[in-house]
């Protein structure tokens, strides 16, 4: 565990000083947000209505942004090949890499979000079930971002790639992630429902994730 | 301690890299690893590493730890220095450490004349500076078997020196050294091993 949370924090460190990943997702995500009121003109009504799905949009972008990076560096710098030698099963490696993404970029856009959310008039009452939503979603997101991250590791300009075999698996985060952050009082309460099953969805990419990206980067390494 | 090769038959990308290599190292040898480009002196280390599966033929290491893989208990120093340019000479080796289950970070940074660089960006480093950080990890962490992918690249000769007794000193405690390299290593390798033509 102690071995693990030394991968968490150097990854970390190299992000914050890096200044590569956390700061141009949140940059983008901002620019996309800004970008949708200017493109659909000042109906506030119609901003309104669509601000949850348009704010989960443009986080799902955001996160892909970065992910082609989770592995590449440490792949390139042979970083990865010392880490197959260590303690640490390499499905841990690639559980504490991810975790590292989440917590340096996807974590930060869920939560700057709903500060966000008033560039594009998202009701009040659906501040706290749309942070509550991204924030367990992001998990799913970052973890499954990971897999696309491993299967792309050895190619050249491969973050395209990345987005091309991740979005369709972000389907079903995104369709819960949008009915969780519905605000309360409008018809029956889907929320917490969906809520759950989004937390469903991240365990089960909490288990998968490791496995796969683990499979992938090994056949990368021989 | 002893490690031996029998057999040992490597493909990669459907071709035959080489073929029936046999070898037997014992605990405190040295076996330096020569022949052209080519000729599969790099998959051979990375095969002993455990970062690439034979086609053919057993690799046993007898009197190590029982459950630690072959892995485990070596070192691989690659053509690719491992080295964080973003963190410092110290917070890199002591990453490694805390990884790899390591012991003293200084004494590692002394042994390569790195002490006076450890709160400097390794970013800075020249090319001889960041091998040098990326041989630490031997003194950092103590494994037995030490894979050496042509260690001297980029040194000066007062470096050289130093790695040469850094060797000398890990085969008096018993441990083995697999090194691919050309140059001499202030020593008579025990063994030799040329792998020969490229297929």
């Amino acid at each position: 565990m102690k071995l693990i949370l030394a991968l968490i924090r150097r990854d970390l460190m190299l992000n914050i000083r890096q200044s590569g990943g956390a700061g141009t997702a949140l940059g983008f995500f901002l620019t996309v947000v800004v970008l949708l009121p200017i493109g659909l003109g000042p109906d506030q009504a119609l901003l309104a209505r669509i601000a949850p799905g348009a704010l989960w949009i443009a986080l799902l972008l955001s996160v892909l942004l970065s992910a082609d990076r989770i592995f590449q560096q440490d792949y390139e710098d042979g970083s990865l090949d010392i880490m197959t030698m260590g303690p640490v099963p390499f499905e841990m490696v690639a559980l504490a890499k991810a975790i590292a993404h989440w917590l340096s970029t996807s974590l930060p856009l869920a939560v700057a979000a709903p500060i966000l959310g008033f560039l594009v008039n998202l009701d009040p009452n659906a501040i706290l079930p749309l942070f509550l939503g991204m924030a367990v979603g992001s998990i799913a997101l970052s973890l499954l971002a990971a897999i696309g991250a491993a299967v792309t590791v050895g190619l050249r300009r491969g973050g395209l790639l990345v987005s091309l075999l991740v979005l369709p698996l972000y389907v079903p985060v995104l369709i819960f992630g949008l009915s969780a952050s519905q605000p309360p009082g409008l018809g029956p309460d889907i929320a917490t429902p969906s809520l759950l099953i989004l937390a469903a969805l991240a365990l089960v990419s909490l288990v998968l994730s490791p496995l796969a990206s683990a499979a992938a980067l090994r056949s990368y390494l021989k | 301690m002893q490690l031996d090769g029998d057999n040992l038959t490597c493909e990669r990308g459907g071709r035959t890299v080489f073929r029936d290599v046999c070898f037997s190292v014992a605990a405190g040898q040295l076996l330096q690893l020569t022949g052209p480009n080519g000729s599969g002196k790099s998959s051979l280390l990375r095969l002993i590493a455990g970062l690439n599966e034979q086609a053919d033929g057993t690799l046993t290491l007898s009197g190590g730890g029982t459950d630690l893989s072959l892995g485990q208990q070596a070192h691989y120093i690659a053509h690719q220095d491992a080295v964080k340019a973003a963190l410092t000479v110290h917070e890199n080796v002591r990453f490694w450490c805390g990884f790899l289950n390591g012991g003293d970070v200084d004494a590692a940074l002394e042994a390569f004349d790195l002490l006076r660089l450890a709160s400097y960006p390794a970013g800075l480093l020249s090319a001889g500076q960041k091998r040098r950080l990326a041989l630490s990890r031997l003194m950092a962490v103590p494994r037995p078997l030490w894979l050496l992918d042509e260690p001297t690249v980029g040194l000066d000769a007062a470096s050289q020196a130093r790695l040469v007794n850094i060797m000398a000193g890990h085969l008096q405690k018993g441990g083995m050294i697999i090194a691919a390299t050309h140059v001499p290593l202030g020593r008579e390798p025990d063994q030799r091993l040329d792998l020969g033509r490229p297929f």
